[in-house]
This record gives structure tokens, C-alpha cells and sequence, in this order.
């Protein structure tokens, strides 16, 4: 125990899930900063190390935070769903795997993906196809967003007489720490492909976060949740319809 | 401490509790200055003696009890617990009563107390505070957050009285909670806490608590208005400059 200025009554594993609290708590971009103050007050680099290693990968994949590939031919998407193993992440419009620090919130490194972790070629046709429109619609609505598309459910899927599943990731982040402000933009489109009734069923998830800190601690935290469906049609006609219903519902969450 | 300062500024102010209680049981050498510096939201007690709520903060605590700004008893009642001399109690019973009508006329509805305490300096501190609740369960006349909070907390320290005029020194702390829940847009939650100061030196000529009440007003006023810019104002430029909304979207925003 540290007998330090300070004696807390706290066994250790109440302040490794205090300082967990902190961390996964922090706004948006911010939690370096609060690493930062609650490494101080910890004052226990082991527990304060132990608290990162759970927190950060849990934050970074809630978050969809995006991290530059080591190599620069890109960005990679830190999702629970592109996740391959603790600090693998599939990035699938390259075909490319990235290695990730969780802590220091760095891509490390980056290998090709292997077959067995990429779709089949009929799954890829969907995947490919939403993806191309999907980052048309990213590029033309968000100054700085970042997407990817990954199959969820069914992507040793051979051919048409199984459902899958895809999903559509949209994050974009504003961090401006001079001027005392930071916000995130995430959505998640979760997308069932329903072979026997040839219909496509659509989940949207979008969250927004804003925080601005001068003189004051002001934060914004918004949820909307949406259904809609389309027909299920060949890959492109697919991908067009479904950027479409997308578009329209996040337009609609305007404040 | 001055981490924790910090943590305070950065988790979401509906945290606020828990991240307080987290950092006393982690840093219990600090609690009297965590608990001075850190603003909670407001809680209140209801007097039984005379039926009316009060505000509780630490300015009218005694060990684990709370002084009525109305009775001046401690709730639960306390042996010797400490209270403003008589000169002091007379005008803290007045400010009350005023700020009692002030805080309805403009809040239709909430709960205030004043409390007022001597300083080592000659002079003293008075602490003016205030509680809505308008949520539609609460006294939300316009009926529909899910969850609306206005807690304002002001702090007057006031100078010696010298020859012509006294210094007041305002620090004023508003917190503000907004929430609403609906089918068709989701959730919305906006929290948050602003806090500005105001130095004035005023003749005495007009009493000390026409001048406080009008420090107080003016400073309300100000507070309101930055809320509005700040809320709304500061988050939803964020939010727009993350996805424009679809008008801008045909022009290509600058980078700034």
C-alpha cells in the first residue's frame, strides 16, 4: 500500500475501477487529459496501468475512433466489429489488418488480411457495393468522417439462400482543444440481408457528442434510434437504396 | 488538486456525484477543499416547522446537519450547531423574504434560501441559492423536458463598510440540466455548468441588500443569455461543423 500524503481506505481493485470510471467517462478526444489527471491522483503507476489497459481498448472501440495505418495508406476504423483479436482490427475496403496500441492510441502496424478473415466473394459484392456509395455519402455530407462497412453475420456466406449481416460505421470527430470544444459524430447501421423474404431489414444507432469547457463544463449527448427496410435486389441497386435510406434518417436528426 | 479540478471540468456533469464521491474516497486528505470548490447540484429539505423547502450546501451544514434559513433550526437538530449572530440572522431573515418573491417572479415556481455568515476580514459572506425543478413531473408549467434543472448558486463576499462605498465580490455558478425523451427523435440531453464573477464597489446608502439583489439580477440575466450562446449556441456549432446540415452541404465548407 502507498503510504503517501494521502491514506484511502480503497483496496486496490475499487481505485483500478475508479480510475476505469474516469477513463471511460471522458468526452470525446479527451482522454489523454484525463489519463493525464487521473495518473496523478492515483499516484500507483501499476494500478493506473492495470485501470488503461481495460479501459482504453473499451473507449476506443465505443468511441469508433480513427487512427491514421502505420504504413499511411489510410485510416483505420477501432470497432467492435472490425475486430479481429485485442488489438487487430480488419479494415476490409483495403484488405488490411491493423495492429493497434490501445493505450498510447496508435496503429503500430499493419499486415495484409488472410482469406479466412475476409468475406466470400458473393459477400463481397454487398460489402464492396454499399461501401462505394457509402463513402460518396461521407465525402459529400461530412467534412472530416470516416466510414467502413464490415459483414457481421454470414460472411462465409457462398451463395444466395442464407441471410447475413453487414454493418455500416460512420464516425467523424472535432477536436479543438484551444478554442475548448470537442465533438463526435458516430452512427451505426446495422443491416440484415433476409434471404427467404428477399428483404433487406435496417437498424440505425446515431449518437452525438459535443463539450465545451471555457469557464464552465457544458456537454451534449444525443441518441436517436431508427428502422426502416428495403427490398433485397442485386448488389448495387442494394447499395444505392440503402445510402439513400441513411442519408435521409441522419439528415433528419438535425437539432 | 488540481487534477482533480480538472476531472471535475471534464465528466459529464450528470456524473457529477458520482465523479465527486470517487475522487473523496480516492483523496480524503482534500475533501474539505473538493467539497468548497466543487459544485453539486442542489438538494433541499423540507422544514417541518414551517412547511417550506430549503437548500442545502455547505455554508449551512454542521456535521451532518442542514440550518434552516427559515426557522434557524438544524435539521436533524443539533446541539450547539452554528449559528450567524443576531445582527447577521436579522438580515439573512430579510434576504429570504426578498429573494423568496425575486426568485418567483422569475422562476414561477422553485426554491431559495440566503444564507449569511461573518468573516475574518469585518465583513461578510452571504450565499444566495436557487432551485427549479422543471421537469413535467416537476413544476415544468411549459411541460415538456423529461428532466430540467436550474441550480444557481451565488456567493457575495462583501467588504468592510468604508467611508463612501463597500466591495462586493459576486461568484456566481449556474448548473443546468436539460433532457428530453421522445419516440420520434430519441434522446437529447444537454447538462452543464457555467460559472462567471463580478467585482462592484456601491454606496451603502441604499442598504446592502439592494445592492446584492441587483448584482444578483444583472448577473442572472447575463448567465442566462450566455447559457443560451453557450448551450445551445456552442454545441450545436459543433455539431454542424461535424455533418452541415444539408443546405451547406452543396458548398464546399472551409477549412477552419
Amino acid at each position: 500500500m502507498a503510504e503517501e500524503e494521502e491514506e484511502s481506505e480503497l483496496s486496490d481493485k475499487q481505485k483500478v475501477e475508479i480510475a476505469k470510471w474516469f477513463l471511460l467517462n471522458s468526452p470525446p478526444g479527451e482522454i489523454q487529459y484525463v489519463a493525464k489527471d487521473v495518473k496523478l491522483i492515483l499516484n500507483d503507476d501499476g494500478l493506473f496501468n492495470e485501470a488503461a489497459s481495460e479501459a482504453f481498448p473499451l473507449y476506443n472501440k465505443s468511441h469508433f475512433i480513427v487512427l491514421p495505418m502505420s504504413d499511411r495508406s489510410g485510416d483505420v476504423l477501432v470497432t467492435s466489429f472490425g475486430e479481429l483479436e485485442d488489438n487487430a482490427y480488419l479494415d476490409p475496403r483495403t484488405a488490411q489488418v491493423a495492429i493497434v496500441d490501445h493505450v498510447k492510441q496508435v496503429c503500430t502496424g499493419v499486415r495484409p488480411a488472410q482469406d479466412e478473415e475476409l468475406a466470400t466473394a458473393y459477400i463481397e459484392e454487398f460489402r464492396f457495393s454499399l461501401d462505394a456509395e457509402i463513402l460518396k455519402y461521407v465525402e459529400d455530407v461530412y467534412p472530416k468522417g470516416v466510414c467502413s462497412v464490415y459483414c457481421v453475420n454470414g460472411k462465409d456466406t457462398e451463395g444466395p439462400g442464407s441471410d447475413f449481416e453487414l454493418a455500416v460505421v460512420i464516425s467523424a470527430a472535432r477536436h479543438s482543444p484551444q478554442n475548448f470544444c470537442n465533438g463526435s459524430w458516430c452512427s451505426v447501421w446495422n443491416i440484415v440481408f433476409k434471404d427467404e423474404q428477399q428483404t433487406v431489414e435496417v437498424k440505425g444507432k446515431l449518437q452525438v457528442a459535443a463539450h465545451y469547457f471555457e469557464e464552465g463544463n457544458v456537454q451534449l449527448d444525443a441518441k436517436h434510434e431508427c428502422k426502416d427496410a428495403t427490398l433485397f435486389q442485386a448488389p448495387e441497386d442494394c447499395a444505392l437504396a440503402l445510402s439513400s435510406i441513411i442519408r435521409h434518417h441522419e439528415t433528419e436528426l438535425h437539432i | 488538486m488540481e487534477a482533480a479540478m480538472g476531472l471535475m471540468r471534464r465528466i459529464p456533469p450528470k456524473h457529477t456525484e458520482t465523479a465527486l464521491s470517487a475522487l473523496l474516497s480516492l483523496m480524503p486528505n482534500h475533501s474539505s477543499d473538493l467539497l468548497s470548490q466543487v459544485d453539486q447540484p442542489l438538494q433541499v429539505l423540507c422544514d417541518v416547522d414551517c412547511g417550506k423547502e430549503f437548500i442545502l450546501c455547505e455554508y449551512n451544514r454542521d456535521a451532518d446537519s442542514y440550518r434552516s434559513p427559515w426557522s434557524n433550526k438544524y435539521h436533524p437538530p443539533l446541539e450547539d450547531g452554528s449559528v450567524p449572530s443576531s445582527k447577521m440572522r436579522k438580515l439573512e431573515s430579510e434576504a429570504n423574504e426578498i429573494f423568496a418573491i425575486y426568485r418567483d417572479q422569475y422562476y414561477e415556481g422553485g426554491s431559495s434560501s440566503v444564507y449569511m455568515w461573518e468573516d475574518e476580514n469585518e465583513g461578510f459572506v452571504a450565499c444566495f441559492l436557487i432551485k427549479k425543478d422543471g421537469s413535467k413531473t416537476g413544476q415544468g408549467r411549459r411541460g415538456y423536458l423529461e428532466e430540467g434543472a436550474w441550480d444557481a448558486i451565488h456567493v457575495i463576499e462583501v467588504g468592510p463598510e468604508e467611508e463612501e462605498n463597500t466591495s462586493y465580490r459576486l461568484t456566481s455558478t449556474v448548473m443546468l440540466t436539460l433532457t428530453t425523451n421522445n419516440e420520434a427523435s430519441g434522446t437529447f440531453s444537454l447538462s452543464g455548468s457555467i460559472r462567471r464573477q463580478m467585482n462592484m464597489k456601491l454606496s451603502f446608502a441604499d442598504g446592502h441588500l439592494c445592492n446584492m439583489g441587483r448584482m444578483i439580477e444583472e448577473m442572472e440575466g447575463k448567465l442566462r443569455n450566455s447559457l443560451d450562446q453557450v448551450y445551445f449556441g456552442k454545441t450545436r456549432e459543433m455539431v454542424c461543423t461535424l455533418r452541415p446540415p444539408s443546405e451547406v452541404a452543396q458548398m464546399r465548407m472551409p477549412e477552419s
